[in-house]
């Protein structure tokens, strides 16, 4: 940031006995503050605040009213607090606070209501859009309807329609803005062709810009069942209607065509009185549903249960397995008698240094069925399914999972077995302890007080553990009569991933009550965990 | 493990002592006559046997994890000097030996693998640095002040750290959207704003770590600092950040590495193939074409490894340090 090295003029007067501390304090702060110091608050508040500026202004114009006063009152507070006198916590912490309130406590929040609501492919929007979705994409020229001479302008980069009606009226709209009357356009053969303060888009510019003129539906008025004006060329546009009609009153969508009656029973999507829905739907509540879906519903909560007990296990079984190897090894490698230990050391540390996702493709390369590594020249050609047979995929990740992991755990346990006094070594043998008792009695209790942070750490870890099984079986072998999209070795935040972001389908409502649940699982475990290790250190 | 079992705990003990003082003994006795070697010769069979009781078996065992340790990186190196291999022909272990491979990586307009190289670098330079800036921020503040909230603050941060950001993906992808529908310079498909979802878990992860750092400094040098006349912020960016440099750059290396092959929310966020990172470029690499072009990738992995491998072998003390120091306290 700044390298405030300027030797200044010695202001500040030692003070004397008599003065508070606190005054001492401010006189201090007054003398560090020099001129540079306060011109890089100055710039680099000033950027600040003119970046909020621009925001607040685009969240006004967008009418987002809230959001703009958040970002106002928190610049406010901002500059207050680094402009006024003391406050000097705050001013430490507050670039790092907002970060983390916005994109981990705000996220975890947002997390919490999305979980609540049906959030999802088909219910991503407001009824408001959905409506206007609906009449979009169900929209068809009227018969023998008029043409109307159409010149294609454009603003600041928004295309907009100017039509004349075949009565001569000259009218200017554009993409969710219904068409209005403009008076000073200029004509040219009873053809308005342009109007100040727009662009006219030539034939050229027409062309280049084809698909996004032929997308365009500007809408005749306020009122969606009037329909919008559509273009073929560029050049005429016709009047288009929806074949679903919008009774605002009664809140239904009637088909013109078939004559059936979609209405809005409050499932977030107009439906028929078959159950046929109208898609798009919008976003409501949905209470509990999601819950209830993931514990009641019988092809969800038979693999969520799975996925759950495997978490679990697979949590447990990486941190026991690495733990188990990594202490082995320390104690194999702790001995002074042995030499050249540096480089078996170097060798060791190199799986975890290597980026944990390279190294989940790499295996699974290795272990690929047909022609990897494993079958192909360690088993003779051998047929093993390492990947694709629920058991051995779940073998082939603990196994995967040990190698990335037992570094780590053996740099820990070298680590504490080190920071243990050797004193308490030789007390104990000359109390004629045996080598054993002295491992068993006091190194291992001793090893457990300092690693027991980092092995729920660690196993906190692997509950998260996305990256190796998404990369090595991708949660696979897939469960085919799971109602989700999930496999034999998804863990939850896989599962997540897999409920929100993959396929073709999202149900983000669905994948955020998922990590709610996590949520309560961690943090559950960690008080546990955390409440043990407390007792664990008292005993000491 | 076989010289700790239960069963004959006092043999071993007398074992013990038997090696450690016969140790001495021979170590006074090649003082003496300047060879080890020759000694050695004189009984090669007990001395052998007692040699591998000792030691040799343990570099037997370390042998044997060395194996298992480095064949898989062994493996996709040589994979990648096999220029247009599969994966059934990187079975044959450096077979060949042509470095083809590492220019085709750069030559494919589909998976551009020089943009993901500078992506993955900016993305990763820029949150380490801001972690590293607004975790020490932090760290000072709730090290050297008291001030009300401070007790909150620091339960809060360890309780936020036991919560990855990854478990609110989802709405964190919705968040993004939402910004950019406003702010497309912010929003999603952009690496600014994925920087910043970083920096927001920037603190949760790291403050713990750096306060326990920052405690250790003795406070009496930023009285002694505060007395010559130097203000809050000159004591922390003169004199306290260049006595934690060490913490600084454990921190700062782990949250570079950890993002660099951070994955969920890349994924997520970054939508077109030009400004993904390698950790999400690799993926969509192998999933497109995972046998064929094998070679391709294996190159592709080894250039993306260099860097995080070299720093952690040339950081390893401190790291393993400040692993364990975050335990300890």
């Amino acid at each position: 940031m700044t390298t405030p090295t300027i030797e200044e003029p010695h202001t500040a007067e030692a003070p004397k006995p008599t003065k508070r501390a606190r005054r001492a304090t401010r006189i201090a702060e007054a003398a560090s503050g020099g001129w540079k110091v306060l011109l890089f608050k100055v710039i680099a508040l000033g950027i600040i605040d003119a970046m909020a500026l621009y925001a607040i202004l685009v969240l006004v114009q967008s009418e987002q009213w809230l959001i703009a006063g958040i970002v106002l009152a928190v610049t406010a507070f901002a500059n207050w607090i680094y402009f006024s006198r003391g406050h000097l916590p705050a001013k430490y912490l507050i670039p790092g606070l907002i970060f983390l309130f916005v994109f981990q406590i705000f996220a975890a929040g947002y997390t919490g209501y999305v979980a609540f609501t049906n959030y999802g492919t088909g219910h991503n929007s407001t009824k408001d859009s959905a409506i206007n979705a609906l009449m979009l994409s169900a929209q068809e020229r009227v018969p023998d309807s008029p043409a109307y001479q159409l010149t294609i302008v454009e603003q600041l980069g928004e295309l907009s329609f100017l039509v004349t009606d075949p009565d001569g009226d000259v009218r200017l709209g554009g993409e969710e803005r219904p068409l209005e009357p403009v008076d000073n356009a200029e004509m040219d053969g009873g053809k308005a062709v342009g109007v100040p303060g727009y662009n006219t888009l030539s034939f050229a510019q027409i062309v280049a810009d084809q698909q996004r003129i032929a997308d365009m539906a500007v809408p005749i008025s306020d009122d969606p069942n009037d329909g919008a004006l559509r273009t073929p060329d560029g050049s005429v546009a016709y009047a288009y209607v929806s074949k679903l009609v919008y009774d605002e009153a009664a809140d239904t969508m009637t088909d013109t065509r078939t004559g059936v009656v979609y209405s809005d029973i409050g499932t977030g999507a107009f439906t028929a009185p078959d159950g046929t829905e109208l898609l798009p739907g919008w976003q409501i509540f949905v209470g509990f549903d999601n819950f209830v879906r993931a514990f009641g519903e019988e092809s969800i909560r038979g693999p969520f249960f799975s996925v759950l007990t495997w978490t679990f296990v697979f949590a447990f079984l990486s941190v026991f397995l690495c733990f188990a190897a990594g202490l082995f090894l320390a104690i194999v490698f702790n001995d002074p008698r042995m030499k050249s230990k540096r480089y078996y050391r170097v060798i060791m540390i190199l799986p975890y240094a290597f980026p944990g996702f390279l190294s989940a493709l790499v295996w699974a390369g290795m272990m690929n069925q047909e022609f990897g590594f494993i079958n192909v020249v360690l088993f003779g050609g051998a047929d093993i399914p390492w990947l694709t047979n629920e058991w051995l995929a779940k073998f082939s990740i603990l196994l995967v999972n040990l190698w990335l992991g037992f570094p780590y755990m053996f740099l820990i346990c070298t680590g504490a077995l080190q920071a243990i006094p050797d004193e308490l070594q030789e007390a104990a043998r000359v109390d004629g302890a045996s080598a054993w008792q002295v491992f068993r009695n006091i190194k291992l209790p001793l090893l457990f007080v300092a690693v027991a942070p980092l092995l729920i750490a660690s196993f906190a870890y692997n509950f998260n553990n996305f990256v190796l099984i998404y990369m090595l079986t991708g949660g696979g072998p897939r469960d085919v009569s799971a109602g989700v999209n999930v496999g034999a070795t998804d863990i939850l935040i896989s599962m997540v991933y897999k409920v929100a972001f993959v396929g073709s389908t999202a149900d983000y409502g669905l994948a955020s009550a998922f990590s709610i649940i996590i949520f309560l699982l961690v943090g559950t475990i960690s008080v546990i965990a955390f409440r043990r290790t407390k007792a664990l250190e008292e005993l000491v | 493990m076989s010289d700790l079992k239960p069963g004959a705990p006092a043999a071993r003990g007398l074992l013990d002592t038997v090696a450690a003082s016969d140790d001495e003994l021979t170590t006074t006795t090649t003082l003496t006559t300047g060879g080890g070697v020759r000694g050695e010769g004189k009984l090669p069979r007990r001395r052998f046997k007692r040699y591998f009781r000792e030691t040799g078996w343990r570099h037997l065992v370390g042998i044997g994890v060395a194996i298992f340790a480095i064949f898989p990186l062994l493996y996709v190196f040589s994979a990648s000097l096999n220029p247009g291999g599969t994966l059934l022909t990187a079975n044959g272990l450096f077979s060949n030996f042509n470095f083809e491979s590492y220019v085709d990586l750069f030559n494919s307009p589909r998976h551009p693998y020089g943009a993901w190289y500078i992506n993955t670098l900016v993305i990763g330079l820029v949150t380490a640095a801001g972690t590293v800036l607004m975790g020490a921020l932090a760290a000072y503040s709730f090290s050297r002040m008291r001030f009300t909230g401070r007790r909150v603050g620091l339960t809060t941060l360890l309780v936020v750290q036991m919560f990855p950001q990854m478990l609110a993906a989802v709405a964190i992808f919705l968040l993004m959207v939402a910004i950019g529908d406003i702010f497309p310079a912010l929003g999603l498909n952009t690496q600014i704003g994925l920087i910043m979802v970083y920096l927001g878990g920037a603190l949760g992860v790291n403050t713990y770590l750096m306060y326990g750092f920052f405690n250790t400094v003795p406070s009496s040098i930023d009285e002694a600092a505060k007395i010559d006349g130097a203000g809050h912020a000159r004591i922390f960016f003169t004199i306290i950040l260049r006595l934690v440099a060490p913490i600084l750059a454990v921190v700062g290396l782990l949250s570079f590495i950890g993002t660099a092959s951070e994955f969920m929310l890349a994924s997520v966020i970054l939508i077109d193939p030009d400004k993904q990172t390698l950790a999400v470029g690799l993926y969509k690499f192998v999933s497109d074409e995972f046998s064929k072009n094998w070679s391709i990738f294996a190159a592709g992995a080894v250039l993306a490894a260099i860097l995080p491998v070299a720093l952690f072998l040339a950081l390893q003390k401190y790291i393993v340090g400040g692993l364990t120091a975050g335990s300890v306290k």
